[in-house]
C-alpha cells in the first residue's frame, strides 16, 4: 500500500516527501549543533532512547507485537559490552558488536518461545521471560549483583580516536544513532518490511499466500532485540555503567510509553517520545514530584485521550493531511 | 528424624512444602482474580499488584486512624479496593472496551505505576509491620516441623475463598450471566441483562480479590507500596501456564506452581527465583494453549 503511494504521482505526495526532506536535514542540524548548546551528555542520553524506542517500535508498529521484554536488551547489550571492554579489554567498537550479538541471541532465545502466543500473551510471556534475566544478572557474578558493572572505561575508537573527549564520544553516538535509524528504515522499507506489515493486517491471508509467517516475526523480534542492544551498549559505554535500572521491567515500561507517547508506528514518533520522556525525567530528578506518578499518569492520559501518540495525532490534524503527510503509515 | 528424600531431610522437605504451599495460596487468589476479569473484560489487570498491595495498606490504615482490628479489615478492606476498582472500571477502563486489548494492559500498568508511586511518596519504599491476629498467633507442633497457626490460616483461607468464587461462577445464577456475557455480551445484553453493570461487578470482584490477598498477606510479608509489583510478574507466568480459559485451571496452577517454587527451593535454591518461567517456558514449547487453556 505504502509502495504505491511512493510512485504514484501525487501532488499531497510529493509535497510530503519535501517536507520530509527538509525536517530531516533541520533534525540532523539540531544534532550537529546540539552538543553545543546543550548538556553533551543529556543528548547522547536521549540519542541511545531514541534509538531504543525506534527498535521496539520495529516490532509494535510494523508487526503489532508488544514486548513487555525488551530492558533484556537494552539491558543484555550494555551488560556485555561493558564486560567486554572493562574485563577483557576489547576495543569500542568490538565491545559493541558484542553487546548486539548478545543482545540479538538473547533475542533468539526468547523469540522462539514468545512467538508461539499472540496480543497480550505475548506481552506477559516476553515479560516474564526478560524477569527471567534480570534474575539472572542480580545473581550471577560476572554482573556484580547490585553494584553493577561500574567504571567502564570508553577506550579508543579503532584504536586512536580518544573517547574520552566528550564531543568526539557525542559524534560516536551520533554516527550509531543514524547508523541504526538507517537501518530501521531501510528494513521497514524492504520487501522484508513488507511481509510484516502484510503480517499484521492479515495473518491467514499471508499464511495462505505462502509465506513462513513464523520465521518473519522471529525475524523481526531478533532484529529489534540486536537494535535494541545496541542502544543499551552505547549507553553503556556513554555512562560508563551497566546496572539492573537497564534491565528491570520498568525500563520495557518506560521504552513502551516512549513509543506510545512519540506515535506507534511512525518512524519520527519514538524519537519524540524518547526526547520527552528523557527530558521529563531530567526535570523531575530535581523536583519534589515522584517520577513514577508523572510516568504512569503519561501513560493512562495517552492511552485513554490520543492513543495515535504526538506525531501519530499531527499526522492526522488538519496541518499534518495539508503538509502532505499520510496519516497511516 | 532420620528421614531424607534424595539426602534432604524430611523437615526441610516438608518446611519448604509448606512454604510453597503458602506462596502458592497467594498465587491462586491473584491468578483467581486475573482470569474472572480477563474473561468477561478481555483486560489483563497489570494494576492486580498494586490492589494487592492497596488491600494490605487499607488494612493497616484502617488499624492506625479507625483503630479497627484483623478480622474487619479482612472483611472491609476488600471492600475498599473493590469499590476503588468499580470506580476505575466504571471512569476510565470501560472506555477501552472494543478496543486491542494490549491498550487495557497499557493502561492498567499506568494505572498500577501511579498507585505505586502515591503510597511510595507518602509512606516511604520500606516495609511496616502489621499484628497478627491474637486469636491466630502461636503454632503446633505437627511433629515433623513447627506450624505458625496464621499461616495454615492462611492457606484455608486462600482455599475457602478460591472455592467460594468458583461455586459462585460455576453454581449461581448470577455466574450463569456472567459465563453467558463471556461468551457472547451483545446476545446476553439483548435479553435485558445489564451487562456494563456486570461489566463493573466483575472488575470489583478481580480487584476484591486481591485486596483480600493482601490483607492476609500483611501480617506475613511487611507493608510495603511496592509488596506488588515483582509478585504480578510472577502471577502472569502462573496465568500463562495455566491458559485464562479456565477458572478452575488458573486456581489449580496458582497453588502447583507455589508448591514447585517451594521445593525447588529444597532441591536447587539458586534457581527458585526463576523456576516458574522456566516451567513457564517448557509449558509453551510443549503446549502452548496453557495446561487448561483451549484458545491459542
Amino acid at each position: 500500500m505504502s509502495d504505491a503511494s511512493q510512485t504514484m504521482d501525487n501532488a499531497p505526495g510529493r509535497r510530503g516527501r519535501g517536507v520530509r526532506i527538509v525536517m530531516l536535514l533541520a533534525l540532523l542540524v539540531a544534532l550537529l549543533i546540539a552538543p553545543f548548546m546543550l548538556y553533551p551528555i543529556f543528548v547522547m542520553n536521549v540519542l541511545c532512547f531514541a534509538l531504543f524506542a525506534a527498535a521496539f517500535n520495529l516490532l509494535l508498529g510494523y508487526t503489532g507485537f508488544l514486548s513487555f521484554g525488551h530492558a533484556a536488551f537494552f539491558g543484555g547489550g550494555a551488560y556485555f559490552t561493558a564486560n567486554a571492554v572493562k574485563e577483557w579489554g576489547w576495543s569500542p567498537e568490538m565491545g559493541i558488536a558484542l553487546g548486539v550479538l548478545g543482545a540479538a541471541a538473547l533475542g533468539l532465545v526468547m523469540g522462539l518461545i514468545a512467538i508461539r502466543r499472540q496480543g497480550i500473551y505475548f506481552a506477559m510471556i516476553t515479560l516474564a521471560l526478560s524477569q527471567m534475566f534480570f534474575f539472572y544478572a542480580v545473581q550471577s557474578s560476572w554482573t556484580h549483583g547490585e553494584d553493577g558493572i561500574q567504571s567502564v572505561p570508553r577506550g579508543k575508537l579503532f584504536g586512536f580516536i580518544d573517547l574520552n573527549n566528550t564531543e568526539t564520544m557525542y559524534f560516536f553516538v551520533l554516527a550509531i544513532f543514524l547508523i541504526g535509524m538507517g537501518i530501521i528504515w531501510r528494513f521497514v522499507n524492504s520487501p522484508f518490511g513488507m511481509i510484516l506489515k502484510s503480517i499484521r493486517e492479515n495473518e491467514q491471508r499471508t499464511i495462505s499466500l505462502g509465506y513462513a509467517v513464523n520465521r518473519y516475526k522471529l525475524g523481526a523480534f531478533v532484529m529489534s532485540a540486536a537494535l535494541a542492544g545496541l542502544a543499551g551498549a552505547t549507553k553503556s559505554l556513554v555512562f560508563q555503567f551497566a546496572t539492573l535500572t537497564d534491565v528491570a521491567w520498568q525500563m520495557s515500561g518506560e521504552v513502551i510509553l516512549m513509543t506510545l507517547l512519540g506515535g506507534i508506528g511512525t518512524l519520527i514518533g519514538p524519537i519524540v517520545g524518547a526526547a520527552l520522556v528523557v527530558t521529563l525525567q531530567n526535570y523531575l530528578a530535581t523536583s519534589d514530584v515522584p517520577v513514577t506518578i508523572v510516568i504512569g499518569a503519561v501513560f493512562m492520559i495517552c492511552v485513554l485521550v490520543f492513543r495515535r501518540g504526538l506525531v501519530g495525532e499531527f499526522y492526522r490534524s488538519r496541518l499534518g493531511r495539508r503538509l502532505g503527510f499520510d496519516p497511516e503509515p | 528424624m532420620s528421614f531424607a528424600i534424595f539426602g534432604i531431610p524430611i523437615q526441610a522437605f516438608l518446611g519448604q512444602l509448606l512454604i510453597g504451599l503458602i506462596n502458592g495460596s497467594f498465587y491462586a487468589l491473584l491468578s483467581l482474580g486475573l482470569a474472572v476479569i480477563f474473561g468477561l473484560l478481555r483486560v489483563i489487570n497489570f494494576a492486580h499488584g498494586a490492589l494487592y498491595m492497596l488491600g494490605a495498606f487499607a488494612a493497616l490504615l484502617l488499624s492506625v486512624y479507625l483503630g479497627l482490628g484483623y478480622w474487619p479489615a479482612l472483611l472491609l478492606a476488600p471492600l475498599v479496593v473493590g469499590l476503588t476498582g468499580a470506580l476505575v472500571e466504571r471512569s476510565m477502563l470501560s472506555r477501552l472496551y472494543g478496543l486491542d486489548p494490549l491498550y487495557g494492559l497499557l493502561f492498567t500498568f499506568g494505572l498500577a505505576l501511579v498507585i505505586e508511586g502515591t503510597f511510595r511518596y507518602f509512606f516511604g519504599a520500606s516495609g511496616q509491620p502489621y499484628p497478627q491476629p491474637s486469636l491466630l498467633s502461636g503454632g503446633v507442633n505437627l511433629g515433623f516441623m513447627y506450624l505458625p497457626i496464621y499461616r495454615g490460616w492462611v492457606i484455608v483461607a486462600s482455599f475457602i475463598v478460591c472455592m467460594a468464587v468458583w461455586l459462585l461462577i460455576e453454581k449461581t445464577k448470577l455466574g450463569s450471566y456472567l459465563r453467558a456475557a463471556t461468551e457472547d455480551p451483545i446476545l446476553v445484553q439483548s435479553f435485558g441483562v445489564n451487562v456494563p453493570l456486570l461489566l463493573t461487578l466483575t472488575y470489583a470482584l478481580g480487584a476484591g480479590l486481591a485486596g483480600f490477598a493482601g490483607v492476609l498477606a500483611a501480617p506475613i510479608y511487611q507493608v510495603s507500596p511496592l509488596m506488588g509489583s515483582n509478585l504480578i510478574i510472577i502471577v502472569f507466568a502462573v496465568v500463562v501456564v495455566g491458559g485464562m480459559g479456565s477458572i478452575l485451571g488458573a486456581i489449580v496452577t496458582g497453588y502447583l506452581l507455589g508448591i514447585a517454587e517451594g521445593l525447588t527451593k529444597v532441591f536447587y535454591p539458586e534457581a527458585s527465583n526463576i523456576v516458574i518461567f522456566v516451567i513457564m517456558a517448557i509449558v509453551l514449547v510443549l503446549r502452548p494453549a496453557g495446561l487448561f487453556g483451549k484458545d491459542v
